[in-house]
């Protein structure tokens, strides 16, 4: 007990705050981005929308070192964009905090995308046709009509995508390293306690992310509560 | 012409070919599921674009392939009761009547209220649709149509999703409601019984094509084509094959019949309805068919009886003759006749 004690008193917290701060960063590109992209999806002809779809959900099912890979390969400082980006704008990915967000965002983006995508789909086009003969422009109907229709949809594909983008280990590794206090993600933090043989942080690290991912589930199972009323337990 | 339209739309599964122009302002549109009649209406709405074609209501054209003219359905201040309604499910009562409002907002209020008490919605203002019964449902939509005041109104199955009890009742309101209104409206069903009731001119369609525009009365008294005499509800029908100008031969029903005036033009089939048969007890009338009741159907107020073809036929198709329940005492006290007499004036002459 004395020593679980020592350990909360010497920990150092900010792997929690950076991860925080990274899982809210990445939450609020993605939700914009993957609604934005759900959107162009549904009105692309098919086969824009099937490549569209597939480049949106590679991430999902790539190893997240590749991503990472691939990330580093694009914002390298000794590549063009990175070049670019470091020269005119002062602008470091590599290393750095916004490697963090970065990767996080591209690794959680396909939850944020197929979810506001399924919940789009799902969505009575007649209220969409309603919506035109009843005067509303398109603009009107999106935010009054579509983003409430789908919110339920759209409300757990964010619970999912801050979830993701708050444990991302591989993709932020490679690219944003891990430097304590400031790229030192928790689930980096784990990791590298674990090759220093300090079982009781990482064990403690462990804990805080269970309480965390539970808590998300347990709201995710409410919003979603809501529309579920109607399905009888069987 | 009050209304004018041409369109011709071809889909994958489909071609769209419907042609009518028309005087009056309440039109039916009557054709079996799936011969385009909601297609028809989402083309005059603007919401699908016709490949070629004229689409004008009241002086208003909505769209012309010619001219290139094609106006957004915001603009073309349509309203569309859509078949299951399409009420905004997370907007409460008045926000869905407020939807399409384009006014101040204590001028939308003002509005909103007044349609509230039209359509007998009070106390349900904060109501949310999925807490609404199907005929209340029907009365928002239309109010919510009705609130930003329409120059036409397009009404699609409005009463397939109700039960028949329901359906009575809101058929009546509706129309009631409907007597108060300027602008056109069309009516799509598949039901001749609303059809009838709602409509002065009815356009006909089947498999995407228009074949017949006419006075609804009209149609119903002389429907012209076999596919408009069934769908008005003609079940008897027989291909015919023509003997001399008095003189044709009933191929699917297996008699000859003879007609004191002369056989008109082009016909090839006759159509006679289930409850104009003449039961006769006693030696073979002319124009008569012999009845052998093969099936009989016992419905609440009439009773249907269905005879096959003597001598036999080809492929024959059961001949119905409904009795309304008032003239079945008879034919209990008497029996079955011996006899079905076809007459004449009662006879339709279909191509």
């Amino acid at each position: 007990m004395n020593t679980l004690n020592n350990t909360l008193n010497n920990l150092d917290w900010s792997p929690l705050l950076i991860s925080l701060k990274t899982g809210l960063a990445a939450t609020i590109i993605s939700f914009i981005l993957g609604i934005y992209m759900a959107r162009k999806a549904i009105k692309a002809p098919p086969a824009i929308k099937a490549i569209l779809d597939g480049i949106m959900t590679l991430p999902m099912v790539l190893p997240p070192t590749a991503a990472g890979f691939f990330l580093l390969l694009l914002f390298s400082r000794r590549r063009p964009l990175g070049m670019l980006l470091y020269e005119t704008l002062n602008i470091k990915i590599v290393q750095s905090w916004l490697g963090c967000i970065i990767a996080a965002t591209i690794i959680s983006l396909p939850l944020m995308y197929r979810n506001a995508r399924a919940a789009f789909e799902q969505i009575d086009i007649n209220l969409i046709y309603a919506g035109r003969t009843l005067g509303m422009s398109e603009t009107k109907i999106f935010w009054k009509i579509i983003l409430p229709t789908a919110g339920p949809g759209i409300a757990s594909g964010t619970i999912l995508t801050f979830a993701r983008a708050l444990g991302e280990y591989g993709a932020t590794s490679m690219l944003a390293g891990n430097i304590p206090g400031k790229t030192a993600t928790i689930s980096q933090k784990i990791a590298m306690v674990i090759q220093d043989g300090d079982y009781k942080t990482a064990g403690l690290w462990t804990g805080i992310v269970a309480v965390i991912a539970f808590t998300i589930i347990l709201l995710m199972n409410l919003t979603s509560g809501k529309q579920m009323k109607h399905i009888k337990p069987w | 012409m009050p209304i004018e339209i041409h369109l011709k739309k071809t889909t994958k599964t489909f071609q769209l070919n419907i042609q009518f122009e028309g005087q009056s302002k309440r039109i039916g549109i009557l054709g079996p599921s799936g011969s385009g009649k909601s297609m028809t209406l989402r083309c005059i709405a603007g919401i699908e674009t016709p490949d070629q074609g004229r689409i004008q209501i009241d002086g208003r054209t909505h769209y012309d392939s010619q001219s290139h003219t094609n106006i957004k359905p915001q603009k073309r201040n349509i309203g569309y009761l859509f078949q299951n309604y399409a009420l905004f499910p997370t907007m409460t009562v008045a926000q869905n009547i407020q939807a399409g409002l384009k006014g101040t907002k204590t001028q939308n209020q003002i509005q909103t209220q007044k349609m509230i008490q039209t359509f007998q919605l009070t106390g349900l203002e904060n109501h949310l649709p999925s807490e609404l019964s199907g005929g209340q449902q029907q009365r928002v939509a239309l109010a919510r149509i009705m609130a930003y005041q329409p120059d036409t109104i397009l009404l699609d199955e409005p009463f397939s999703a109700l039960d028949q009890y329901l359906k009575d009742q809101l058929q009546r309101e509706l129309i009631k409601m409907l007597n108060h209104y300027q602008g056109t409206v069309i009516f799509v069903s598949h039901n001749k019984d609303e059809i009838y009731q709602f409509s002065q001119e009815l356009l006909i369609i089947d498999q995407g094509k228009s074949i017949l525009y006419n006075k609804t009365k009209d149609i119903f008294i002389n429907p012209i084509y076999q596919k408009a005499a069934r769908l008005t509800g003609c079940k008897n029908i027989s291909h015919i094959q023509k003997i001399d100008d008095h003189t044709i031969t009933a191929i699917d029903w297996g008699i000859q019949l003879h007609l004191q005036r002369p056989l008109p033009q082009d016909i090839t089939a006759v159509g006679y309805q289930a409850h104009d048969f003449l039961p006769i007890w006693g030696p073979k009338p002319p124009n008569s068919l012999k009845a052998q009741i093969t099936e009989t159907e016992e419905l609440p107020l009439q009773t249907n009886y269905y005879i096959l073809p003597q001598p036999p036929v080809l492929a024959p198709q059961p001949i119905c003759w409904t009795v309304q329940r008032e003239s079945l005492e008879k034919l209990q006290k008497n029996g079955v006749p011996d006899y079905l007499q076809i007459k004449e004036e009662k006879l339709l002459y279909l191509k």
